[in-house]
């Protein structure tokens, strides 16, 4: 078992089900996932896509879904010709609720000798769980109307 | 966010953080290598560094592994920091550091 190349941890004041609600929520991750939409019938062995203005960007596969305590998907890139021969690697999204707070893990690992692909991804997490954070505790960038919000991945 | 201005304004502190930043996920022991510090500083620091949630750390097999955690720092970022500016601020870190370079 390699070890993660990242731990990523944010501490969300929301419940449990609502952050798995915007961890699977296709019209909610457009507003905190640069506009990008989260494509899967969440089962596990189940395809998963990253599509962005109608452009899959990656490919995956659900490797676990444990509502609402743990997500696992796999990430391939598959726009970019220099990534896209890459072995895929492995998300994990740990969620343990503390209080009022919710603390959301995520850990990526199997990067094996591709430092270009690590050093995109890594810039890219940050911005997207600070907006995650943001969107679950205030409500900004939330470009959707909450109905639509809660109809994915049930 | 106190706690993190609180952790960061300690140069040992952010020592730590630079050799997690060099390369993530280490041992306390691999921490420890080479540093002009006690090991029991060094444990003291990464306590207050996981308090601020700047460091957080997961089991891996027998090993406790420390990793940066930049969420935080990120967050600060944001708050401060308009979108326009962000490009601007690049191009004048890269000048800074350009600069800087050819005075070595």
């Amino acid at each position: 078992m390699s070890k993660p190349e990242f731990v990523y941890v944010t501490y969300i004041e929301t419940t449990p089900e609502k952050l798995w609600q915007a961890l699977t929520s296709s019209e909610f991750s457009k507003a905190y996932w640069f506009g990008t939409e989260l494509r899967s019938d969440w089962r596990v062995g189940s395809p998963f896509a990253l599509v962005m203005d109608g452009t899959t960007s990656d490919v995956g596969e659900i490797l676990e879904y444990d509502r609402p305590r743990r997500l696992s998907y796999t990430f391939q890139h598959v726009l970019k010709e220099e990534f896209r021969n890459e072995q895929p690697t492995k998300v994990v999204f740990t969620l343990e609720p503390h209080g009022k707070l919710v603390k959301l893990t995520l850990t990526h690992e199997g990067f094996d000798g591709v430092p270009e692909l690590l050093n995109a991804i890594s810039n890219g997490w940050p911005a997207i769980l600070s907006s995650l954070k943001s969107l679950l505790e205030t409500g900004n960038a939330l470009a959707v109307p909450m109905s639509a919000l809660g109809t994915k991945g049930l | 966010m106190d706690e993190v201005f609180k952790a960061l304004a300690d140069a040992s502190r952010r020592s730590l953080l630079d050799r997690l930043h060099a390369r993530n996920g280490q041992s306390l022991n691999e921490l420890c290598d080479g540093l002009d510090m006690t090991r029991q500083a060094v444990t003291k620091h990464l306590a207050i560094l996981e308090t601020a949630n700047l460091v957080t750390t997961i089991r891996h097999g027998r090993e406790k592994l420390h990793y940066l955690n930049p969420v935080p720092i990120h967050e600060i970022g944001e708050r401060w920091i308009k979108k326009f500016e962000r490009g601007r601020l690049a191009a004048l870190s890269e000048l800074k550091r350009q600069l800087e370079k050819r005075d070595e």
